[in-house]
């Protein structure tokens, strides 16, 4: 009998039942609550006059409406009246019932995907769900990790589990070392630019290969992050050691003996090596450059020394027209050169690429310089209170504000802009963000996604420069 | 949850592949903490000239001739006709919300975003997969004929076209039969609240752990 991949094991070990009709139920160990998803699930769960199942399974926090400055005013520093009620509700909903929340003035507030790891609320071999669907970020963890809808995040609060399908297994390998100045996130556009932004419906991804396994937590969290803009609810890493260091000490980590007993169930959970996947996807990771994202979809990704493509090079129909149809959104021509967009603002944030790692590798490159003038807006906005007090012990804030950056409260921020930080109509943004959809960081805004080191190396030029440039 | 046997009803044509659940509902709108009102502000960028804000009246708004919702034939539809990877993007349930709200009971596609097409059939919505070729020619036909209507057959897995042309789909037997039924299916889950227990028992012993959190 071949052996089990990653999927499978988590799969096995969260079975509760298998119905006939081939549905399973599948117990979740874990569920991270936000304001946005979670209010008609609690009001869902109360007409219905139904109780949580197990009340500390959940982890809640704020994030997508909390304005990214005055934040010692709390609540009150939420201007938007309807902003301020969905935080509300949430807080109330949590207070009700009893579940732990990170409130919007606690240090420990933040993006949940962000903070879910660092409290070691994430861990190894975990079923992790949230109403949101980068919640595949845990799956860095060796976790089966991925996004669901309020309807399903009732299901979870009044019984612990999903009911599900069965995904396929697809094994995404990334082979050989990665070049300087290419990071987990051009690891991520490059993978979404050959599968496509449908290639992973219906799959669990796994990714492996050498160049996976010599990324940090931050950069293989960065990597299933974006499993969902591939197509797939669910990515994933083995565990190794670099995972088993990173969750070690973490307030909600398992302590003493259960310590023990638990790296020792931790390390089974890799793929075997004799395990079969439905579809294996292989890259060579040391011919992927900086990518950049012209139009408004991940897969409409390039290298940094490309250009936008011409539409009248394609021949699939259906594709011509998206290209089309995206440089007119994004105002860009065919064959332009990807540096030569100019750029109006920068943000460096999201659950994407908001970890102490991420902001380093921006502060590295903006050091000692200064942001082009012709820029109106960079921002920088850490993914968690203790990220920012981190990066403040490092001095990283100091390097941001003396190179002209604002340095921000931590929120989703303009990673999709329901709080006050967006785009105007036809701004160009370098966004460390993972999505370039229409009017997603604003209305009639141009996103194009990057890795926070070309963020920053954007913010410098006042366009799209290859990092690399400004690295000697 | 409303239950889905059968539906006839007039087809709008959304010609563009990759809708995501942003441009199906803008995040401003889903500040809500109510699962109603979204209709108005279905594929808001899209259909109106401005930029919307929650709870503005919209039948004041420059609305965009060009949209396919605006256009007099479409203003009933209820089945959506769309291209491929429609409801990519974020898990927002709202956005199946919105949809229900305008009034839409079926989506016709070659390929849904997994998530999406979850969301739909906790909502009484039924998402469709054809082959790209049948869709094509479902394109063609409503484009064609004003007031072109399909019948969808959930009991028996087709739809059908005016001229009596019949296309089978597939769809899980769950789900198919909760919506059939129009169940919930948290009660449906708790029927399994025995099983659920003896899980978690088991799992307390080989994994204590994942019961202490901060230990
Ligand atoms: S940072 Fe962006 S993608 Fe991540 S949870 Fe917040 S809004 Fe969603």
């Amino acid at each position: 009998m071949a052996g089990k991949t990653l999927y499978d094991k988590l799969w096995d070990d969260h079975l509760v039942k298998q119905r006939d009709d081939g549905s399973a139920l599948i117990y979740i160990d874990r569920q991270l609550l936000h304001e946005v998803t979670s209010p008609q699930a609690f009001e869902g769960l109360r007409l219905a006059k139904r109780k949580p199942w197990r009340i500390d399974a959940n982890v809640a926090t704020p994030d997508h409406n909390v304005p990214t400055t005055d934040r010692a005013s709390g609540i009150d520093g939420i201007v938007d009246p309807v902003s301020r009620t969905q935080v509300e509700t949430l807080d109330n909903n949590c207070d009700e019932f009893g579940i732990l929340e990170f409130k919007i003035k606690d240090q420990r507030q933040g993006i949940v995907h962000v903070i879910g790891p660092e409290q070691g609320v994430t861990l190894p071999g975990m079923s992790v769900v949230c109403g949101d669907s980068h919640t595949s970020t845990h799956g860095a963890f060796g976790c089966l990790a991925h996004g669901i809808g309020t309807s399903e995040v009732e299901h979870v609060l009044a019984t612990q589990c999903l009911v599900q399908k069965k995904m396929k297994n697809m094994l995404v390998k990334v082979n050989g070392k990665l070049g300087k100045g290419v990071t987990g996130k051009d690891v991520v556009l490059a993978i979404i630019g050959k599968i496509g932004t449908a290639g992973g419906t219906g799959y669990a991804i796994e990714f492996g290969g050498d160049a996976i396994q010599s990324l940090s937590m931050e950069g293989r969290m960065t990597i299933c992050n974006m499993a969902i803009e591939g197509g797939a609810r669910v990515g994933m890493v083995g565990v190794d050691d670099t995972t088993i260091e990173y969750v070690k000490g973490r307030p909600f980590s398992p302590k003493g003996e259960t310590w023990y007993k638990a790296v020792e169930y931790w390390r089974t959970l890799h793929s075997d090596s004799d395990a079969v996947f439905d579809k294996v996807v292989e890259l060579d990771g040391s011919a992927i450059k900086p990518q950049v994202s012209w139009g408004t979809s991940p897969e409409m990704v390039t290298g940094v020394d490309g250009s936008v493509p011409d539409p009248v090079k394609e021949n699939d129909p259906i594709k011509r027209e998206g290209i089309e149809r995206a440089l007119k959104y994004m105002g860009l021509q065919p064959n332009q050169k990807i540096t030569d967009i100019k750029l109006d603002r920068v943000f460096i944030g999201s659950c994407t690429n908001s970890r102490i790692e991420d902001l380093r590798e921006a502060a590295a490159v903006v050091k000692g310089r200064k942001v082009a003038s012709s820029l109106k807006q960079a921002m920088v906005v850490p993914g968690s209170g203790l990220v920012k007090v981190q990066a403040e012990q490092e001095g990283l804030d100091k390097i941001f504000i003396e190179a002209g950056l604002e340095w921000r409260d931590p929120g989703c921020s303009m990673c999709l802009a329901m709080n006050a930080d967006k785009l105007g109509q036809g701004e160009h943004c370098a966004s460390t963000s993972n999505r370039n959809f229409e009017g997603r960081q604003g209305f009639g805004g141009r996103t194009h996604l990057v890795s926070p080191a070309m963020a920053a190396a954007a913010a410098i030029k006042g366009h799209f420069v290859d990092v690399r440039e400004l690295m000697n | 949850m409303r239950a889905f046997t059968q539906h006839q009803g007039i087809v709008a044509p959304m010609d563009r592949s990759n809708v995501d659940t942003d441009m199906i509902i803008p995040k401003q709108f889903l500040k809500s903490i109510k699962r109603t009102g979204f209709g108005p502000n279905l594929f808001d960028e899209l259909r109106y000239l401005n930029e919307g804000q929650p709870d503005q009246d919209c039948s004041k708004r420059p609305i965009n001739p060009d949209f396919v919702l605006n256009q007099e034939r479409y203003k009933n539809a209820s089945v959506l006709l769309a291209r491929r990877n429609f409801g990519c993007g974020s898990s927002r349930e709202h956005a199946p919300w919105a949809l229900d709200d305008f009034g839409f009971r079926v989506i016709i596609a070659p390929s849904f975003a997994d998530i999406f097409y979850n969301n739909c059939f906790k909502n009484g919505l039924l998402p469709i997969v054809l082959e790209e070729v049948i869709v094509d020619r479902l394109f063609q036909e409503s484009e064609a004929n004003v007031g072109y209507q399909l019948t969808v057959d959930l009991t028996a897995q087709t739809v059908i076209t005016p001229s009596g042309e019949s296309f089978s789909f597939e769809v899980d037997d769950f789900r198919r039969h909760c919506l059939l039924n129009g169940l919930d299916d948290i009660g449906v889950t708790l029927e399994d609240a025995d099983a659920i227990r003896t899980y978690e028992d088991a799992r307390r012993k080989t994994a204590p752990w994942l019961f202490n959190a901060g230990n």
